[in-house]
């Protein structure tokens, strides 16, 4: 049971934003390109200097060392990123299988060379990654960016289950009208720097 | 020891090597002829002064004047480290940092190798000083340089990787780890192909002197090791310091890779 709450955030060209988002809530942002939805989603997992604050139940970011507040408030990039050569290298703590086959990758993919995965199974892999660090909270830029729409679908089940199973706040940022319709219970447009409540004018 | 003094002449006979080889660069125009005839005049230059400075300073031998000449050599080495970055820390550490590095391994090993090794008086000897503190600098500033060059501009190729990591909760240290272990190793390199290859490849310059100069062989030798060893001491401790504070600097207190603290490449 997490509530994420932003206070008077700023970073660069964006804010002051106040965002709550509730325990096994999921809050979709939408924007134009350059509205500054990833400086958001970055500001708050503290990746960039920023003013006002976040807080996670009532715990302000400032008050926890940067590592412990970026695995409970965690951020899923859109261009997944690896540095080892086998997929396992990157999970320290082993994955679920289950998650694996819900996203329709075999067991056997923790044993792949990333040089031969396409971007799609990238994607998948980098948010089970992410997962398996069992966040309080989820910050998801664009997290099917790359999939087709089955794996979208999987993608879009995965997230609602782990959501209500763990009480997990979501803020998700897609461009996608269908999508945005199928996941989140409050959606915003991202807009001059000022989050504005409903879709897209 | 029997040394044969250079005259002049001597001296203007290699001079004409120079000018053919500035001959040949106009005639084949390679372009280079002017860098050439200066660099050649530059160090002609520096080398005399150098020698008029070294004169002086052997003479009186006191310890302030040796200090003054080490804080000039220091300075100038700290100032080379610097230009050659692509991307160099902003403010004071852009300076500091390559600075401090090679004051800490430099000074530390050429006054453990005078004091513990050499065992001269005074300990700051400057024929022995001053040579040994020039040789160690040297080859600590090329490690520095290389190092603190290889850092910066990984972590900035890497940066959507470093924080990646940095959104999976590692610490910046984990982060940063592969990047960092490589600047080392790249530092490192010179001082250890010059190991490999000494007395095969190359006969080392210094060696090469003491013998030209008189000294047995033998004795020439030794020196040599002992100075390759030194060398390769405080190229190695300078590295790593230079690189750790380094890739300290990167971060902040929040941890955030903060690539905005270097400066734009090429400026």
């Amino acid at each position: 049971m997490a509530t994420l709450r932003l206070r008077q955030l700023v970073t660069r060209h964006v804010g002051p934003i106040d965002l709550s988002v509730a325990a096994a809530e999921c809050v979709c942002i939408q924007g134009a390109s350059g509205s500054g939805k990833t400086l958001l989603l970055r500001a708050i997992a503290d990746l960039d200097p920023c003013q006002g604050e976040a807080s996670l139940d009532g715990v302000r970011c400032a008050s926890v060392s940067a590592p412990d507040w970026r695995r409970s408030v965690a951020l899923v990039v859109a261009e997944s990123q690896w540095w080892s050569e086998r997929v396992r290298e990157h999970f320290d703590h082993g994955v679920d299988p289950v998650w694996l086959e819900q996203l329709g990758l075999p067991a056997a993919a923790m044993d792949w060379d990333l040089a031969r995965c396409s971007t799609g199974e990238r994607q998948r892999l980098a948010l089970l990654r992410t997962l398996m660090l069992r966040p309080a909270a989820l910050l998801l830029d664009e997290p099917t960016g790359n999939l087709d729409p089955d794996s979208t679908r999987r993608v879009e089940v995965l997230l609602d289950d782990y959501r209500r199973q763990q009480q997990a706040a979501l803020l998700w940022v897609s461009h996608d009208a269908g999508q945005i319709e199928r996941v989140a219970q409050r959606r915003f447009v991202l807009r001059n720097g000022r989050l504005e409540e409903g879709g897209p004018a | 020891m029997n040394v044969i003094a250079l005259s002049p002449v001597d001296l203007t006979v290699s001079a004409l090597l120079i000018l053919v080889l500035a001959g040949l660069s106009r005639r084949l125009r390679l372009g280079v002829e002017r860098q050439l005839l200066f660099s050649a005049a530059r160090s002609t230059i520096q080398l005399l002064l150098i020698g008029l400075v070294l004169k002086v300073l052997f003479d009186n031998a006191h310890f302030v004047w040796v200090a003054l000449m080490a804080g000039v050599m220091i300075t100038v080495a700290g100032r080379e480290v610097m230009v050659r970055q692509k991307r160099r820390f902003l403010g004071w550490r852009g300076f500091g940092l390559g600075t401090l590095s090679m004051f800490v391994s430099s000074f530390t090993v050429t006054v453990m190798a005078l004091v513990l090794v050499i065992g001269t008086t005074p300990w700051y000897a400057p024929q022995y000083a001053i040579p040994l503190l020039g040789m160690i600098l040297g080859n600590t500033m090329n490690g520095i340089s290389l190092g603190l060059d290889r850092l910066t501009q990984d972590a900035a190729q890497k940066r959507q990787i470093l924080e990646t990591r940095l959104a999976l909760g590692q610490s910046w240290q984990r982060a940063i780890s592969d990047s960092r272990r490589e600047a080392i190793r790249v530092g490192l390199i010179p001082i250890i192909n010059a190991m490999s290859a000494a007395g095969i490849v190359s006969l080392p310059g210094m060696m090469t002197g003491q013998i030209l100069a008189g000294t047995p062989p033998v004795e020439a030798v030794k020196y040599q090791i002992l100075v390759m060893f030194l060398i390769a001491g405080g190229t190695g401790f300078g590295t790593m310091v230079a690189v750790s504070l380094a890739a300290r600097r990167l971060f902040d207190d929040r941890q955030r890779l903060r690539l905005d603290r270097l400066s734009l490449p090429g400026s």
